[in-house]
């Protein structure tokens, strides 16, 4: 898959697979393709090159209105000027469905969406979290093949947005919806997907299960995107240790051949007070985040550690001298 | 402090008293000089008068119905093409509109006339024998005023049309609307006050309509600003035009006042 705009790429040789009843998500920056690939789904923009299959039939060429495919827009779209009812039967009346079948369908999206008694109100009558509701139900209401969302959650405060997640993925769980997620937020990413596509300037960096996304990324941008991390670089001097350009060195966990040049992936909360590697450093800055601490240490060598303690006693101030360590397990090498 | 904001309005409203309000009430003087209203019986009880003011009513009529329809997919195409084609149109709109209405009318003149560019085109290429009467007409005036007003039509729907998240139409059509259903289901009823505003905007001002069914219409077509400027020039009867131009001010009045509680009941639902 391709799409170009004038001279930028904004999809460059993209390929991506959505089993059954997955909820896959594409995760990335803004300008990352990731809407784009979307608009390409949904019918809304032709690719340059490619094609897009769902259950095995060719969609490419098909409008938006054929392709059966339910969508949450970034600010819902809801019809302004039509009920919460109406909203959710457009779909329906739009495949020609009765009208009694519409009503009972209806009433149940509703029901799902937890929204019964609302459906004589006006969008502009509900709240933010409420018109998310509508537009979900009006997006399953008529069976379709895949669901999208376009950074549905946007728009809300944190509280109700963690509710909606979790909300949304009990439906789709239950309801078995091939689901296509869009986000830029990372944690949103890793509390809703089955897997994670991880997108940056129109390719796509990594497709793989939350866990492994988090644990062992691709590359620099997936590991520095998702979640806190220290990357450093350096050489495999021996099996199994890596050697940084300052000379230190650090025991890991790889079948990297000697010689070959690697990345090295540190969690923040992967560092106990002693480990196989240990380092010993100033504290640079240190801030209480309620369940821990969060360290920036300036160790020898010239390296910087962002280190995450569980917080128990006394926070170690600026200027103390800390040490901590990390196992091979925990260190992944990429 | 509330009436401080009466101040600076005042030069405009002196203005306003001394050249608009002030002659008004003078000219309704005139209509019921003597302590009579026998010219207000006269314009409301004569046949003759009152298809004057049916026909006035006919002509804004089909005028605002033209203009709809002319000016609706213009107006959409404005609000929903690229910068370019609605800068284009933009011109095209508003050029006609900063050009005098005196111009234009002698311009349609030119071409509606027995031997204007239009007839003489038809005969010439063989499509008529003899040439369509388009001019002194009933047809004359409405191609005229239709083409005078369209730029009030086209403007208000423009707004309306641009008011609408294109995200709305797109979702529409990815739950399964046709061209067709987005329009009637959602543009239509989305920019319904664009089109009432319009409408509303063309009706009062062709009910007051002078210069085109003036020339175009060659005296034979009669609205009643005509009317009531032949009575002033002419039979020199002031106190009937007088009474002539009450009738039209209420008239208006009363239609614009009805609109403003349709649109006042449209937005509080």
């Amino acid at each position: 898959m391709a799409k170009r705009f004038g001279d930028v790429v904004a999809l460059d040789h993209v390929s991506l697979q959505v089993a059954q009843g997955e909820l896959l998500t594409i995760l990335g920056p803004s300008g990352s393709g990731k809407t784009t690939l979307l608009k390409v789904v949904a019918g809304f923009e032709t690719p340059d090159g490619g094609t897009v299959k769902v259950g095995g039939i060719e969609i490419t060429a098909l409008p938006p209105a054929r392709r059966d495919i339910g969508m949450v827009f970034q600010n819902y779209a809801l019809f302004p000027h039509l009920s919460v009812a109406a909203n959710v039967a457009f779909p329906l009346e739009m495949r020609n469905v009765g009208r009694s079948e519409i009503d009972t369908r209806v009433a149940q999206a509703l029901a799902m969406v937890e929204l019964k008694g609302y459906e004589a109100r006006l969008p502009r009558q509900l709240s933010g979290g409420q018109q998310q509701r509508v537009a979900l139900a009006r997006a399953i209401v008529f069976n379709p093949r895949l669901l999208l969302l376009d950074e549905p959650f946007g728009a809300l405060d944190r509280k109700l947005r963690e509710t909606m997640q979790l909300e949304v993925r009990r439906l789709q769980r239950r309801l078995g919806l091939t689901t296509v997620f869009i986000t830029h937020d990372q944690e949103e990413a890793l509390v809703l997907s089955d897997r994670i596509a991880v997108m940056n300037k129109g390719t796509i960096q990594q497709v793989a299960t939350t866990t492994e996304i988090y644990e062992r990324p691709a590359n620099d941008f997936v590991a520095d995107f998702v979640g806190e991390s220290n990357i450093f670089h350096g050489t495999m001097s021996a099996p199994g240790t890596v050697t940084f350009d300052g000379g230190r060195t650090l025991q890991v966990r790889s079948e990297k051949p000697a010689g070959a040049k690697v990345g090295v992936l540190m969690r923040p909360e992967r560092f106990a007070p002693s480990g196989a590697n240990v380092f010993t450093g100033e504290v640079v800055e240190s801030v209480y985040l309620g369940t821990s601490f969060k360290l920036r240490l300036a160790c020898e060598g010239g390296l910087e550690l962002l280190v995450r303690q569980p917080a128990r006693g006394p926070m170690p101030a600026a200027g103390a001298r800390v040490t901590v360590g990390i196992d091979p397990e925990s260190i992944h090498v990429f | 402090m509330k009436s401080r904001g009466f101040l600076p309005a005042l030069p405009a409203l002196i203005l306003l008293f001394v050249f608009f309000l002030f002659p008004v009430v003078r000219m309704l003087g005139f209509s019921v000089e003597g302590g009579t209203f026998d010219w207000y019986a006269k314009a409301l009880g004569e046949e003759l008068y009152l298809r004057v003011f049916w026909n006035t009513f006919e002509i804004a009529l089909l005028v605002t119905f033209f203009c709809l329809l002319l000016g609706y997919p213009l107006g959409f195409l404005m609000a929903t093409t690229t910068p370019f084609w609605a800068t284009a149109g933009f011109i095209f709109v508003l050029l006609p509109l900063w050009t005098s209405v005196l111009v234009r009318t002698y311009a349609w003149m030119v071409l509606l006339g027995r031997n204007g560019v239009f007839n003489r085109t038809l005969i010439e290429s063989g499509i008529i024998a003899d040439p369509i009467p388009l001019l002194h007409n009933f047809t004359g005036v409405l191609i005229g005023m239709v083409h005078v007003l369209l730029p009030y039509m086209v403007l208000p729907i423009y707004s309306a049309v641009r008011k609408v998240d294109p995200a709305i139409p797109a979702a529409a059509a990815g739950l399964g609307a046709s061209s067709f259903a987005i329009f009637r289901r959602i543009y239509l009823p989305l920019t319904l006050n664009g089109i009432f505003a319009g409408s509303v905007l063309v009706f009062v001002l062709s009910l007051g309509f002078f210069i085109t069914p003036a020339l175009l219409g060659g005296g034979r077509v009669m609205m009643i600003a005509v009317l009531i400027e032949q009575q002033v020039r002419e039979a020199l009867n002031w106190p009937f035009a007088a009474a002539l131009s009450a009738v039209l001010l209420v008239f208006t009045f009363a239609v614009y006042a009805l609109a403003q509680r349709l649109t006042r009941t449209e937005t509080a639902r």
